[in-house]
């Protein structure tokens, strides 16, 4: 399969240069790759730019509210199990609006991957400050200095419960295919956080300084990129067994704080010793991934009911003399 | 000349602080009564509150069935000062109170739960019965009424009961005084222990010390009860019943109503009184299926069916999430009550306008805001029809009665699939938290209508794609399910054109609006007249009343007297409210003189909605909101009040404790 079978003919109307571009490519990619069935995906998004995306993506798209793309995506793979669920979100959507969302996603670990195209600012309505702005930065739009702090994602997605934690960065297309492929693959749920420039109202965090060309070294005049991969230096996330919840939960927490002249990317947390939502039903439902809410056959050929309520009713039932 | 005997045909109460046990007291009266062949009708209210503050259930046993309350008490069955205070003034002259003599000299100031204004006004009572302000001057002032008093020692039989099962501590089985009131009610009736005890082993199965303890203790009662009042006018007698009887809430009927529909998913966050629906729904996620069409779906290979069940963080994510999973054509719904419905007004947009299937059980409850969270109202009516910004059809079905409650839930799914929009089925407090008696229902009418659906692959081709918002067939798009092969297509929250996608072409705009909207014409016209509205009484009366929802047990007993004096009227009970059916409703009401709007809300909701569409309006309002259901006692004085020509145009109900 090649990325282009997972394009439509829509047309796209974001910004030219925006960092969604390389995720929705890299979405295309990741999924051909993996050798996805179109119709076996369905990606869910919140509102916004970033909402946008799954109108450019041949897979089933359900473009929601704001905030909501997660209980929305939810829903679906929990009726049908069966399904491979994406979820996008911007940073103003998943952790602004949809914050209360993103944290009890964590509770769950239901099998699915959650992307937040985190640019900082409400692109959309004209480039507010988002919650991942720093404290103090002065986006183009903005009236005065960020009054807020920013939300560590990383720290929110670990304290949350997520199983798998990662960061890319919508620039380098190889190693955000390969993020997106980990974090569809892992078995529970995985957050994905994705540094995406805003080139129209994100004047700060530019390609240009992601790239570092600020600070270009003297000798070969070459840029020092501020992006760095965890997995260069040997950073190694995954909970081999229970015993290192502590260590490794620790170990992403410092890596995570770590911003400006050195931003880590890759993955900063992986552990699959917590049981999915879906293992957690089975325990009360034996039988519900063979055949999940989506999948039973409710009604006969002629509509007649099929849920035989009799056992039930004669637990409520006074019988006559 | 000794008044003549009473048989089966009582009224009683019983209350006290809540967290006490009077859930299972009041559970074991009933079923006791059930059991013995009588028709029961339970009430229940209570504060917002885990502990402490006064919680009462009233209950009428009759041989006939009940659907509803009334004002008297026959027998008030007490273990503690509150609740004698409360409701000593209901029972009427011919009935009893059951007591604790040793609580004899509490002060009505000794009570800190009991509100300043009824003090206040309890006090008021006794000046005007010449005595002081402790319990036994209620009492007294009770019996120069005639009231049979009862006492009961419960400590001494608490503590002879601690004896034979060799309990050190009383504080251990603090609650058996429940039992002890039930037995002493039972005693002064003269029913069948037998049929206690056995309700006894019902309710605390297979924990058999505390049946037999709270057996022995009851029978106690029961005997000295006896002994004290042998002649009480009051008596309740085993029935012989043919038919068996279903004995539940509403919150259950609704439930049994939307599994019986198919129904896979359902979501819901924590709020009174919709929550007992979904843990309802928790206990029986196993579902049992009957032989249709095992083959060819399964090949014949039984897997056996369940329904899956999810608290979710807030309302926000239950009726999104809901969404989703009717998205994958799983039956789903959600539940809730006011303040949690106000969180789903974007969500219901969203399902409206991207024509998902999903059902919304609203059990109203006393607002605005928190208002009152564990007290009845109908004051979301007028909330449901027009929940959310912008213009979206929903198809708005209120539930009258337990046997409506499981249509109208299984209904609610065939509507929202066939017309491929929100439906939202009202139910409230009244009916969620009452509890009765009645015939089985015969649903072998009832069949699922899943609507248009789109077959996977069915000759889609790149050029001619499946189009989810397809405009040329008429309003109803096939509806094809995530996951299907062959249907891709897109959704969103925007303005779409026919795959899914975002426009805001004014054309197409112009389009979609109108599709959307059709499908409720079509709705109006295809869903059956008796869905729509059931008349009772004469054709030709002349003043017929206009009501909705759980009003209609206690319209239709009071009906039943003023039917049995004599009186032309007519009752128009409304279930689909929207969309609103215009031509039925005229019909009913072209020949009446006098029309009463009949709610349980202070802005007559209903009567304006009718007079919206149909340009009538009503005569005469028979209104309550002070949070406590109609009595069918209360509403028999008012309708005969209208009817002598005597009524004000707006009458407000304001009986209830």
């Amino acid at each position: 399969m090649k990325p282009s079978d997972f394009a439509t003919e829509v047309h796209n109307d974001w910004c030219p240069g925006c960092g969604d571009f390389g995720i929705l490519r890299t979405i295309q990619m990741a999924l051909a790759e993996l050798r996805m069935e179109p119709h076996r995906v369905t990606i869910v998004s919140g509102i916004g730019c970033s909402a946008k995306t799954i109108h450019y993506v041949k897979t089933y798209g359900v473009h929601t509210l704001h905030g909501r793309a997660l209980p929305y995506a939810t829903g679906v793979k929990l009726a049908n199990p069966q399904l491979k669920v994406l979820c996008l979100s911007g940073d103003g959507d998943g952790l602004g609006i949809g914050g209360g969302h993103f944290v009890n996603a964590g509770r769950r670990n239901l099998d699915m991957l959650y992307v937040i195209h985190d640019n900082g600012v409400y692109g959309l309505t004209k480039g507010q400050a988002a919650p991942t702005l720093k404290l103090g930065v002065q986006t183009k739009s903005l009236a005065h200095p960020n009054i807020n702090d920013a939300v560590n994602p990383i720290w929110l997605a670990l304290a949350a419960g997520a199983t798998w934690v990662g960061r890319g960065y919508s620039y380098d297309i190889k190693h955000l295919v390969s993020l997106l492929k980990q974090g569809i693959e892992h078995k529970g749920y995985a957050f994905l956080d994705v540094l995406q420039p805003c080139p129209t109202y994100n004047d700060i965090n530019t390609k240009e300084w992601y790239g570092g060309e600020d600070r270009k070294e003297t000798n070969n005049g070459r840029s020092l990129p501020r992006v760095y991969k965890l997995e260069d230096e040997g950073y190694d996330p995954v909970v081999h067994e229970p015993s290192q919840l502590e260590k490794k939960a620790t170990q992403a927490l410092e890596k995570a704080l770590e911003w400006g002249d050195r931003i880590p990317i890759g993955v900063f947390f992986k552990s699959e010793h917590v049981p999915t939502f879906e293992e957690r039903i089975m325990q009360r439902v034996p039988t519900y991934m063979d055949s999940p809410p989506a999948l039973q056959s409710i009604a006969g050929p002629n509509g007649e009911p099929r849920t035989d309520l009799t056992r039930l009713i004669e637990r409520m039932t006074f019988k006559g003399a | 000349m000794s008044p003549p005997i009473l048989v089966n045909d009582l009224s009683w109460l019983i209350g006290g602080p809540q967290g006490s046990g009077v859930d299972s007291s009041a559970n074991v009266f009933a079923r006791a009564c059930a059991a013995g062949g009588l028709n029961v009708f339970g009430k229940r209210e209570f504060y917002s509150n885990i502990m402490g503050e006064h919680s009462y259930f009233a209950l009428r046993a009759h041989t006939n069935l009940v659907r509803s309350h009334i004002d008297a008490v026959n027998v008030l069955a007490t273990f503690e000062a509150e609740t004698l205070f409360r409701h000593a003034r209901a029972v009427t002259d011919d009935g009893a109170i059951v007591y604790d003599p040793s609580l004899a000299k509490t002060r009505l100031s000794d009570i800190p739960t009991i509100e300043k204004r009824l003090a206040a006004d309890l006090k008021t009572y006794l000046i005007s019965h010449g005595v002081g302000e402790t319990l036994d001057d209620m009492l007294a002032a009770s019996k120069q009424r005639g009231v049979a008093l009862v006492p009961i020692p419960f400590k001494e039989l608490l503590e002879q009961i601690a004896d034979e099962f060799q309990v050190d501590q009383l504080s251990k089985i603090s609650r058996v005084v429940n039992m002890l009131a039930v037995g002493a009610s039972f005693g002064l009736l003269g029913f069948d222990f037998a049929m206690m005890r056995g309700s006894l082993e019902e309710v605390f199965r297979a924990k058999a010390k505390i049946v037999n303890m709270n057996a022995a203790g009851a029978q106690k009662a029961y005997a000295l009860a006896r002994s004290l009042v042998p002649d009480f006018r009051y008596r309740l007698e085993k029935v012989a019943q043919k038919e068996p009887r279903l004995f539940l809430t509403g919150s259950q009927a609704t439930a049994l109503g939307k599994l019986y529909g198919g129904m896979r998913f359902q979501t819901y966050y924590p709020i009174t009184p919709a929550s007992d629906e979904s843990e309802f729904l928790e206990e029986n996620e196993i579902l049992d299926l009957n032989g249709h069409g095992l083959v060819p779906e399964t090949g014949g290979k039984e897997k056996g069916a369940s329904m899956l069940v999810v608290q979710t963080e807030d309302e926000i994510a239950a009726v999104t999430m809901a969404t989703g999973a009717a998205l994958t054509g799983a039956r789903s719904a959600t539940a809730t009550s006011g303040p949690g419905f106000s969180l789903m007004m974007e969500g219901i947009g969203w399902a409206s306008i991207n024509e998902v299937p999903l059902v919304i059980t609203l059990y109203q409850r006393a607002g605005p805001s928190t208002g009152m969270p564990t007290r009845h109202e109908q004051g979301d009516l007028r909330f449901a029809l027009h929940a959310g910004h912008g213009e979206s059809p929903r198809i708005v079905l209120a539930s009258g009665d337990f046997e409506e409650c499981i249509r109208d839930g299984f209904l609610a799914f065939n509507y929202a699939e066939r017309y491929q929009m929100p439906v939202i089925h009202l139910v409230d407090k009244a009916l969620a938290n009452s509890y009765a008696t009645i015939a089985p229902p015969d649903l072998s009418d009832l069949r699922i209508e899943r609507g248009a659906l789109a077959l996977a692959n069915n000759g889609y081709s790149k050029e001619d794609p499946y189009k989810r918002f397809d405009l040329g067939n008429g309003p109803v798009s096939p509806r094809a399910l995530l996951g299907q092969e062959g249907t891709i297509f897109w959704n969103t929250g925007d303005e779409h054109d026919e795959m899914g996608h975002i426009t805001e072409d004014p054309g197409l705009r112009n389009a979609m609006m109108e599709k959307r909207f059709a499908k409720l014409d079509l709705a109006a016209r295809e869903i059956p007249a008796d869905v729509k509205m059931n008349y009772f009484g004469p054709k030709d009366a002349g003043t017929v009343i206009v009501s909705w929802g759980s009003t209609k047990g206690a319209v239709l007993d009071a009906l039943d007297r003023l039917w049995a004096e004599g009186a032309k009227i007519g009752y128009l009970h409304m279930r689909l409210i929207n969309p609103f059916p215009v031509d039925g409703v005229r019909k009913f009401l072209a020949k009446a003189k006098r029309r009463i709007g009949l709610e349980m809300n202070f802005g007559a909701q209903l009567a304006g909605v009718v007079r919206e569409h149909t340009g009538i309006e009503m005569t005469h309002f028979i209104l309550k909101y002070n949070g406590r259901p109609m009595s069918n006692t209360e509403l028999y004085d008012a309708l005969r009040s209208v009817l002598a020509g005597k009524a004000e145009k707006r009458t407000v109900l304001t009986r209830g404790a």
